[in-house]
């Protein structure tokens, strides 16, 4: 019994969230894994798409909300999302062709490209707040759990409850279809099958015929689409809030890196390594080791190795630690060159 | 008129000519090959064929049509197909997807000519399913001829196709380039194993200090006492 009140109280707190919160990071590494195998620079501007994504599924939802528009159970940010993800292919279309393509013409090295992505991100960060303001925006409605900790805990005689939000179960899914959909889209469709043969070899897709042009235009839907979803779903479990979007970078970079740069597969697995070590790292294992043992062992302590607060920390030890140790990540990927 | 006449192409990178009035020619069914020492230009020439370099002089013209002013990307359709010495195969993609690439031009049905490739290099068929990447060197290079054989050339151009490979290998891919010329094509490569190289054109182009210095059948040059003594060894 103590047992499965130690595992319970570990899924509620440990396994349930980061599981939620590592397939937003999935998704938002996803784009920028994808961007790198195909133009080979650092897109930092990416947090900021994902913001504008977000914004824009929330302006659709207010606005659907306005008309009484509910599809309750589920939270009418899901009928928002369409809109943020054309939204967010609308900013990374019109940002290629008037910011990256000019420096692509130019031939630069990646380093000027995503220095260029780093003005584009302070450009979107002023836009984002210009339109729907520096605030934080909650904008989950419909059902709030799929299960209460209460009912749980009802349903199971366990002392310790597991909760499931909506939200939480929504990401999840959502997230599962749309890696889903990208991996059949590049492993088993011609033009995925070129997107990937451009990642691999430039001048020899350029030799077989590929239309670069088009390759690049289909990576920035797909990294628009990708980063609105994530966005929308962050913002649909926790919280939309401007500033978040520059934040979330850094475990997205960790993720992206830790996984192998270019690597899609290895972007979906750094994410989770990046977003278990987060949540691991910052709880409080005390109740978890007071049902281990026998009454009243537990320690005196939180036995919590890092506060909340420097949660990010861990994304950077990751970082650094990986840039050390295996620079080309998991699965091996591209090296960030100069 | 030759089915590809490069003739007398000036080029070179920044201000200095690599290659100056040098001319290639190649017939429909036929080898020829370009040999030469180390810093010719053999390489030089071949991208000048492909329209990798501008020429500053010379033209380029495939089967009567001139091409000289048409960039390497719009040659593909027009029935060229080149492979490079380094970097000819897509690392990360199976044996299969590779060919699918090689074909990415064409809209009707590959399988065809897919199942020929596979007749030509029966051990491709084998390894279909493995990345291109895992494969021995040999091997890789027939992924390479086979990729660019998919769009079905009309002219195939390969550029040190037995580079690194062993003398076993390399005598098995030579009888497959025969292989391929028969069916038609035109097969233009640059070669640093002359004397093997030779032995199987029907023209030799030898090049030196970016000019034609002999140009003959490839029996008379090997026959060819001063192409003998200073570029075959003796």
């Amino acid at each position: 019994m103590e047992l499965l009140n130690a595992i319970a109280l570990l899924t509620n707190f440990v396994l349930i969230p980061a599981t939620a919160y590592g397939a937003q990071i999935a998704l938002g590494a996803l784009g920028v894994t994808l961007i790198f195998g195909i133009l080979r620079f650092a897109n930092f501007s990416h947090g900021e798409v994902m913001s504008f994504g977000a914004m824009a599924a929330i302006l659709f939802t207010w606005f659907l909300q306005g008309q009484g528009v509910s599809i309750h159970p589920l939270p009418t940010a899901l009928l928002g999302l369409p809109v943020g993800i054309l939204a967010a292919i609308a900013v990374t279309l019109i940002a290629d062709r008037v910011v990256f393509r000019y420096y692509r013409q130019q031939r630069v090295t990646p380093i000027t490209l995503a220095m260029a992505s780093i003005g584009l991100l302070f450009v979107l960060a002023g836009l984002v707040r210009f339109i729907i303001g520096p605030e934080h925006q909650n904008i989950a409605d419909g059902e709030r759990f799929l299960i209460t900790a209460f009912e749980f805990r009802e349903m199971t005689g366990l002392d310790e409850g597991i909760g499931i939000r909506q939200t939480q179960a929504l990401t999840l899914v959502i997230a599962v279809i749309a890696m889903v959909a990208l991996f059949w889209f590049l492993q088993k469709t011609r033009a995925g099958k070129a997107m990937r043969a451009y990642s691999d070899n430039v001048d020899l897709a350029l030799l077989s015929g590929i239309n670069p042009d088009r390759v690049v235009m289909i990576a920035w839907i797909i990294t628009g689409a990708l980063a609105a979803t994530a966005a929308t779903l962050y913002s649909l479990d926790k919280v939309y809030q401007p500033f978040i979007f520059l934040q979330i970078l850094l475990p997205i970079f960790a993720a992206t890196i830790l996984g192998g740069i270019g690597q899609p597969v290895g972007a979906v697995i750094g994410a989770f390594v990046v977003a278990y070590s987060e949540v691991m790292v910052t709880y409080a294992f005390r109740r978890f080791i007071g049902y281990l043992g026998p009454a009243d062992w537990a320690p005196e302590s939180m036995v919590q190795l890092m506060s909340t607060n420097y949660k990010f920390a861990v994304s950077f030890i990751i970082l650094v630690v990986v840039l050390l140790v295996r620079p080309t990540g998991i699965i091996r990927g591209k090296v960030i060159e100069r | 008129m030759s089915f590809l006449a490069a003739t007398h192409m000036t080029c070179g990178y920044g201000g200095a000519n690599i290659i100056e009035d040098c001319s290639i020619t190649v017939e429909q069914g036929e080898i020829a090959v370009v040999v030469g020492p180390n810093g010719a230009g053999k390489s030089t020439a071949m991208k000048a064929v492909f329209g990798m370099l501008e020429l500053k002089e010379g033209s380029v013209v495939l089967d009567g049509q001139d091409i000289t002013s048409v960039p390497p990307q719009d040659r593909v359709p027009l029935g060229m197909a080149f492979v490079p010495q380094n970097g000819n195969v897509f690392v990360t993609m199976t044996v299969e997807e590779n060919l699918e690439m090689g074909a990415f031009i064409r809209n009707d049905d590959i399988t065809p000519t897919m199942e020929q490739v596979y007749e030509l290099f029966p051990i491709l068929y084998e390894k279909r399913n493995q990345l291109a990447g895992e494969l021995s060197g040999g091997q890789r290079q027939q992924v390479a001829v086979g990729r660019a054989l998919m769009t079905q050339p009309k002219l195939l151009m390969l550029d040190e196709p037995t580079a690194g490979v062993s003398p076993v290998v390399m005598d098995d891919l030579f009888d497959r380039i025969i292989d391929v010329a028969r069916t038609g094509i035109a097969v233009l490569m640059v070669e640093q194993n002359a004397r093997q190289a030779l032995e199987i054109a029907d023209h030799g182009f030898v090049m030196v200090q970016g000019k034609n210095r002999f140009t003959d059948t490839g029996e008379a040059l090997l026959a060819n006492p001063e192409v003998r003594r200073s570029f075959l060894g003796g």
